[in-house]
């Protein structure tokens, strides 16, 4: 049976009469031939088991779609729901930019036909330089949990210590990550929480903390929402036992919060879901690490750093890569850790948000969200039953919220709350168990009085 | 209205033919840096203000906080209105060339494919780009299931028994792989003892580089004579201390390694695992598998093989697999299917953990799953046969070029990619292969050279996938032709290039000298002003 021979879109030359010009022009009779290195006994002998294409664009979009629909999207259900992934507004801009071929379609191209993703993604480190106030940033890493592993083995490098301290807050995911990144070099161990405050027992630390420590880590805000306010108080600790300070922050808490340079943080790190980038199931990710610009911490970046020059024209701004001969593209393993593709187009969209949202902008919607929250534990704390477990400490967009007095798990709030359209909150009662039945909830400048409402609502009938 | 009555011209000119070489010039706006245009008051988008009874019922937000953590000033960032931050981005994306532009055969080693528009129109949806990784699993069906889909294909291509899609790039994969060796020998209480990772000197820098990472030992094998990873320095290398080979094949000179099954059996005798970097697996899809060559894991590059879009060096996606003993540590969660409904299995008591955060680049691999869907097993063997195809008609024609030469294997067939060498010309007219590039820009096209060490030298790797159509390919070595002789004849023109290009030679001293160097503005402006 002779069938018709596909000529795929995608493959200019799987026309037949292409190829075999273009066989003939090499001296080949067939493809078979450029395969005669590769042993019979590693061939495949049949063909491969895949499902039967779907030749035409207009069958692929019916395929695809119909499987997206099986999803609910955050946006068709009022979701609460954070841990390190939040639902904030996108900009149309963000998205109008990171589509465009120029960027979406380049890799890793050289300053001159590419100077385009040189400036932004320097662009973009100059932006988080500002939010952040210092005067070192990386070109993207994979996520927030591979940026702060990097600053821990950064920290571990530059002191020569092997031991990492973090606070027991951290959320395992990150801990996971962290310890199996960090694990062939260094230690990591936890600082132990005030379960009234959820901030850092200070004394604990002070007990472990010793001249084998390269790092003190903290997030602020904290995994569980809390802003952890003896930050400074963390970081004179650290100083005074020869530690670096290195501190986890959401970006977009930064126009109200002081960033870590400003109470004693030495490295900076985190994630930038949160400046324009869609949740994408927990795919929108990227980190950064911001250091001052002194040598002893810009030799220890694994990442590209862009910089920027003079060219041989007057007026001419080029860019390039500062201190290239630390990276394990210059020297294998005699590198800083490794570098590869990462998350360079979400640099660039966090550079366009930065540069949309503007000073007053992050002012504006830090504050918000931080009064949205406020309205939500205020209200939420007085709901029979539910209650505020770190009440007293101030959040930024995310705090637990306890169901112990309820009688019922999270488990049942949350099914509650899913049949009225509502995403509650992270179960928290297996990773913090000394929390009860809490559940972690996320509130931005999405949500309107109305949802902020509809959640009191429908939590204070869950916990009927 | 009335019109001017015209004159009367008769037929109309013909349009001489266009030039072999293209006249192009790229975008060149001169644009400042964003900060330059930042014009105080302006807006480029408004947060949603919260209502009033929020901002009354919440107070002071700020009351219960130190002094330390209240920010005093406002960042720094430019004031822009909304077509201001537009305009300007978009003036930086015309100064850059991307797959969809140009011939991007430049960049071997990085499969740059055409990355299809309709599967960014897909991935760009709110049933998948709004969704939370937490959201309960009766919301998330449909993406669970294109992932677990997605695993059910890879594992058919490279033939082993279970895929993770969590690692977020290449190197990652190559981490995430080499972590589970680790935990795979220390599994048998050989942890301590195994601590050798073998690699070879034209394998990705981030096989040597993760694995260093990991704790490892790197030994590199050089190439032989004939630009195989010599077997003799493997068997000296190999012993019971070997955790694992890290290897690919063909390396990135394109030559495949015909003997590898071999160099996987030494290895497997003496009690290593070995893993194969199959970002280069463009050219040998459906012909041959890790499975069939013994391999105990391996990975793939989703944004490579599988045509996720390279986004200016990420997001990416990496792709695991792993034989059926590797397979407790798989990082967490799998994804698995009851028979009825898709789940997320976190209970794996031997997983190496996270390797980051929740599944994955999901985006990719939705892209990554429809692109397998619309060419099936026929049309992945044909993408396979065309990228070889291309590039033995591309190595026959660059071989014609006055000076340059494919070092190794001489009369050869190669594989998915050629890596070249421009030494003869570099010795007779002193231009070196960066320079080539940089009087490529010149052409609207994109060259590198090569990754370091400089083993092939004034080396130049070509990877023509089978996106490009032959006139592409010979647009490509029209350019590299007329530059080559450019070097012979006027090679001023060479070494003073680009001259077509955004921007002009660029002053490379201040990039290695920590007084000067200046990775963000404000570095910039404050050594400026410490200079004056």
């Amino acid at each position: 049976m002779s069938r018709k021979k596909i000529v795929y879109p995608y493959i200019p030359n799987s026309v037949p009469a292409i190829k075999e010009a273009m066989l003939k022009a090499v001296n080949a009779q067939r493809v078979e031939d450029f395969y005669a290195d590769i042993p019979d006994t590693i061939r495949l002998k049949r063909q491969m088991k895949l499902p039967a294409p779907l030749l035409s664009e207009a069958e692929l979009v019916r395929h695809v779609e119909a499987l997206l629909a099986k999803n609910t999207s955050a946006r068709e259900t009022l979701s609460f729901l954070g841990a390190g992934c939040a639902q904030h507004h996108v900009p149309a801009v963000c998205d109008e930019v990171n589509s465009r071929s120029e960027f979406l379609t380049a890799y890793a191209g050289e300053p001159y036909e590419d100077h385009g993703r040189f400036q932004a993604l320097f662009e973009y480190e100059s932006l988080m330089a500002e939010l952040l106030d210092m005067d070192v940033v990386n070109v993207p890493v994979y996520d927030g949990f591979q940026a702060t592993g990097t600053a821990l083995r950064m920290a571990g490098r530059i002191t020569g210590r092997p031991v990492a301290l973090l606070p027991a807050t951290v959320t395992p995911d990150k801990l996971s990550m962290v310890h199996g990144y960090i694990r062939p070099d260094m230690i990591t161990e936890l600082v132990p929480f005030d379960p009234a405050t959820g901030l850092m027992d200070l004394n604990a630390l002070r007990r472990q903390i010793s001249a084998r420590t390269a790092a003190v880590f903290i997030e602020n805000p904290s995994y569980l929402g809390f802003l952890e306010t003896q930050a400074e108080e963390i970081g004179q600790i650290a100083h005074e036992n020869g530690a670096i300070f290195v501190v986890g922050v959401d970006p977009i808490s930064l126009g109200v919060i002081s960033p870590p340079a400003q109470y004693g943080g030495d490295i900076a790190c985190g994630d930038i879901q949160s400046l324009g980038l869609h949740m994408n199931y927990g795919g929108g990710h990227a980190g950064f690490i911001a250091t001052r610009d002194e040598v002893k911490f810009v030799a220890e970046f694994p990442s590209r750093l862009f910089g920027v020059a003079t060219t041989c024209v007057t007026g001419e701004y080029g860019f390039g890569d500062v201190a290239y001969e630390r990276t394990s593209f210059a020297v294998r393993e005699d590198g800083k850790e490794w570098v590869g593709t990462a998350a360079a187009l979400w640099g660039i969209t966090a550079a366009v948000y930065l540069a949309l949202m503007g000073p007053q902008g992050m002012v504006e919607i830090g504050q918000g969200i931080m009064q949205r929250v406020r309205y939500a534990i205020g209200k939420l704390n007085q709901v029979t039953g539910v209650k505020i477990p770190l009440l007293t400490t101030p959040h930024f967009k995310e705090f637990a919220v306890n169901f112990d007095g309820t009688g019922k798990t999270v488990g049942q709030i949350n099914q509650s709350l899913s049949e009225k359209g509502l995403f509650g909150g992270k179960d928290l009662s297996t990773d913090f168990p000394s929390l009860g039945q809490s559940a972690l909830y996320c509130v931005t400048e999405v949500h309107t009085q109305a949802d902020l409402d509809r959640l009191v609502a429908a939590i204070q009938e869950a916990a009927k | 209205m009335t019109h001017p009555s015209p004159k009367k011209l008769g037929a109309p000119k013909a349009v001489a033919p266009k030039p072999a070489l293209r006249r192009f010039h790229q975008a060149r706006w001169d644009e400042p840096v964003i900060f330059e245009l930042s014009s105080a008051g302006q807006r480029g988008v408004l947060p949603p203000e919260p209502e009033s009874a929020i901002v009354q019922a919440a107070g002071d937000v700020f009351d219960g906080l130190p002094a330390s953590l209240k920010r005093k000033t406002a960042p720094a960032l430019p004031e822009m209105s909304q077509l201001h931050v537009l305009r300007h981005y978009l003036r930086l994306s015309q100064e850059n060339l991307g797959v969809d532009l140009n011939v991007d055969i430049g960049q071997g080693t990085c499969t740059m494919k055409y990355s299809p528009k309709v599967n960014d129109q897909l991935a760009r949806s709110h049933k998948l780009s709004e969704l939370h990784p937490l959201q309960p699993l009766s919301t998330v069906q449909g993406i669970l299931e294109v992932m677990y889909r997605l695993e059910e294909m890879l594992k058919e291509i490279c033939g082993l028994d279970r895929v993770t899609l969590q690692p977020g790039a290449g190197s990652a994969a190559i981490f995430a792989n080499i972590a589970m060796i680790r935990a795979f020998h220390e599994s048998r209480g050989e942890g301590r003892k195994r601590g050798d990772v073998i690699t070879s000197s034209f394998s990705h820098p981030s096989n040597a580089a993760a694995a260093k990472v990991a704790g490892y030992n790197i030994i590199t094998l050089p190439p032989d004579a004939d630009g195989y990873p010599d077997l003799e320095a493997l068997k000296a290398a190999v012993s019971d201390r070997t955790a694992a080979l890290l290897i690919t094949n063909p390396e990135d000179t394109g030559i495949f390694n015909p003997r590898i099954a071999e160099f996987v059996d030494l290895v497997h005798r003496a009690g290593g695992l070995c893993a194969y970097d199959q970002a280069n697996a463009n050219g040998l899809l459906g012909i041959t598998r890790a499975r069939e060559a013994g391999f105990d894991v391996c990975h793939f590059n989703l944004h490579k093989t599988f045509s996720t879009p390279h986004g200016c060096g990420g997001p990416a996606s990496g792709a695991c697999g792993v034989s059926r003993e590797m397979a407790p540590f798989l990082p967490t969660p799998t994804v698995e299917f009851d028979g009825t409904s898709y789940y997320l299995d976190f209970n794996r008591p031997q997983s190496i953990g996270k390797v980051r955060s929740w599944y994955g680049v999901t985006g990719n691999m939705l892209r990554a799953y429809a692109w397998v869907m619309s060419l099936g097993a026929e049309g992945l063997r044909e993408v396979a046969e065309i990228a070889v195809l291309n590039n033995n008609y591309l190595l026959n024609k660059v071989l014609e070029i006055r000076g340059a030469s494919a070092p190794y294997a001489k009369g050869k067939r190669r594989i998915e990619q050629v890596r070249y060498s421009w030494e003869k010309l570099a010795s007779d007219t002193g231009v070196h292969s960066e320079e080539i590039g940089f009087r490529a820009a010149d052409f609207g096209t994109h060259y590198w050279t090569s990754h370091h060490p400089f083993v092939v030298p004034e080396p130049m790797t070509l990877e023509p996938t089978e996106s490009y159509s032959r006139q592409d390919l010979d647009e490509y070595v029209t350019i590299l032709k007329n530059i080559a002789n450019e070097a012979y004849t006027n090679p001023e023109i060479v070494h003073t290039a680009p001259h077509n290009s955004t921007v002009h030679k660029i002053d490379q001293e201040s990039f290695d000298d920590p007084d000067a160097w200046a990775v963000t503005w404000r570095a910039y402006q404050r050594k400026l002003k410490k200079d004056r």
